[in-house]
């Protein structure tokens, strides 16, 4: 007991450590400017909730909260759909150069993202797409990385169902959408909030293709809220707190599936 | 071929249609064009003349990319830090008879699930010289703080630390699955030979786990390569980053990756600096696949 005791101070003093920084944002948040630059600094909040209002003024935060919805949601839809058609296939269609291109696939996967940025970046320019919900959108629907994940798990799909439905006559097309959709939910769900995880806390290529203010997503409009209004951490810090807000509510209501999603792919945004 | 055997293949050809395109042209054929790039020079109007590997040659003797070079790699040693606090604590709270797991879990994963520019942001707020959290602690026991993230001397270091915590949990979810995938009956087998907790962790645990530390050491490795957002905010975002003075030391090569292909246009040095990275994330990767038969132990 008396060592249980140690462990549990262990344990609470690192949690305090992870919470730590998140409260006093949310206590600096919720301060007047002159009184979270006092010295020695309050350590409670003061109720000045027209920081979080004044975020809206100083960036279009209502319309970057959509673009980052959009742009969030419509990848999801797209790699969910097109990863699971093809994963579908690679689990269970047979075709000549199957290995072939499933090895191909593979490679692209080991391949660090900014090997792809340039050439992305020119094909969006060419299209006339820089500061447009397409640019953020249509590289981020395929993903090597979600076929892999749903093809491990198709496989892992007990085979009789289909077997069954293609005695009964059924094609590809229907035992793919209503049979194997349905087994694979677990599956697809995890993939769902990897990506969306992934596309909300996304910088690098949102950044690098909406320059406009009312275009950009919330990271990037954040980081630019950080360039232009450098010492007013109240306003920095309200932004940055709604702008994480709704993926953590997200996970915090779907943790068990996350965290499964999470421990079989073993994979890092 | 029968009739049965072509249509299903035509279906497969189908189904993989929409991702085979989008994967050729928004993924394979950049890879190629990024290593053709890396041999070109860009001119002022988006035009390029091969200049062969004039690039590279500029690369090695750039102090610019040596000094990203050593800071990243720095990071990414330093890094790895996170894989035995994760072990640490996956096996307190992996311990029978443990309460509030899913409480302290939830708690280790927030910063995983938040988004690194917020991260950074709050995390330099707390680094702040004169106004920040973690310099005012230090006073109260008689510390004068240094400026964390704009002092040449602390600035990486302050970064790792923000590295590590924002990762522990991830590792910590990780090694948890990892742990319970250890039969019990080891455990007994190691007590009844009279294995005391050290030496269960030791002799048991450790060795059991060592697949899973490996794995997300080659992760890590692969990820703290790509160190970017973090430095991109916490440097004094983008443009404004030269000013700081710790900025030679915040440079990482994603971040000099970005200022030569997005901020200076120089795409054909930025393509060579990236073919640079996949070399180091091949290389180390390797590396480390080698020398895994020294430590991992496959059940």
């Amino acid at each position: 007991m008396r060592r249980n005791r140690y462990v549990h101070t262990i344990l609470i003093a690192s949690a305090l450590a992870m919470v730590a920084p998140f409260c006093w944002q949310l206590i600096t948040s919720l301060k007047s400017l002159s009184s979270a630059t006092s010295v020695p600094p309050s350590l409670l909040p003061e109720g000045r909730w027209d920081n979080y209002s004044r975020v809206f003024d100083v960036i279009p935060f209502g319309q970057q909260f959509l673009n980052t919805v959009l742009m969030a949601g419509l990848r999801t839809i797209g790699q969910v759909l097109f990863c699971s058609m093809a994963a579908y296939a690679f689990a269970r269609l047979r075709f000549p150069g199957r290995n072939l291109l499933f090895g191909i696939l593979l490679s692209v996967l080991m391949v660090p993202p900014q090997l792809f940025i340039i050439p992305q970046y020119q094909i969006m320019s060419s299209l006339g797409w820089l500061n447009s919900l397409q640019a953020l959108v249509v590289p981020g629907l395929f993903s090597a990385f979600g076929v892999f994940l749903l093809r491990q798990f198709f496989l892992g799909l007990p085979k009789e169902l289909e077997e069954a439905a293609a005695i009964d006559g059924a094609g590809p097309v229907r035992i793919y959408w209503s049979i194997v959709l349905p087994l694979a939910r677990p599956g697809l769900v995890a993939l769902s909030l990897l990506v969306l995880l992934w596309s909300w806390n996304d910088l690098f290529w949102p950044l690098v293709v909406n320059t406009d203010p009312g275009k950009m997503t919330l990271s990037a409009g954040l980081a630019s809220l950080q360039g232009q209004f450098q010492t007013d951490y109240p306003v920095l810090m309200a932004g940055s707190l709604l702008a994480s807000l709704p993926i953590i509510a997200i996970f915090t209501l779907l943790q068990r599936q996350f965290i499964q999603g999470i421990a079989t792919s073993g994979i890092k945004g | 071929m029968n009739r049965g055997r072509a249509r299903e293949a035509l279906w497969g050809y189908a189904f993989i249609a929409p991702t085979g395109l989008g994967i050729a042209v928004f993924y394979l054929w950049p890879v190629l064009q990024t290593a053709y790039f890396s041999l070109t020079e860009w001119g002022a109007f988006g035009g390029h003349t091969w200049t062969g590997l004039d690039n590279y040659r500029r690369l090695a003797d750039d102090p610019e990319v040596g000094r990203a070079l050593v800071n990243t790699l720095t990071y990414t040693a330093l890094g790895l830090l996170s894989i035995p606090l994760a072990i640490g604590f996956a096996v307190l709270l992996n311990r029978k008879g443990m309460r509030f797991v899913g409480l302290y879990r939830t708690l280790f994963f927030l910063p995983v699930v938040t988004m690194p520019v917020a991260i950074a942001m709050v995390w330099r707020w707390l680094y702040n010289g004169d106004y920040g959290l973690i310099n005012y602690l230090l006073s109260l026991v008689g510390i004068d703080g240094p400026n964390w993230v704009a002092d040449p001397a602390t600035a990486l270091y302050a970064l790792v630390v923000v590295g590590v915590w924002a990762s522990v949990g991830y590792n910590l979810i990780i090694f948890l699955a990892g742990l319970q995938a250890i039969p019990k009956e080891y455990y007994e087998a190691a007590a009844i030979d009279g294995a005391g907790g050290w030496r269960q962790f030791f002799h048991v645990t450790l060795p059991l786990l060592s697949p899973t530390a490996f794995f997300v050491s080659v992760v890590s490795v692969i990820g703290s390569l790509q160190l970017f957002d973090l430095v991109y905010v916490m440097a004094g975002s983008g443009a404004g980053a030269r000013a700081n003075p710790a900025f030679p030391r915040l440079q990482t090569v994603v971040q000099l990756f970005y200022e030569r292909a997005f901020v200076t246009n120089d795409r054909g040095y930025a393509a060579a600096i990236v073919m640079m990275l996949l070399l180091l994330i091949v290389v180390l990767t390797a590396a480390q696949f080698r020398f895994q038969k020294k430590w991992v132990h496959y059940a």
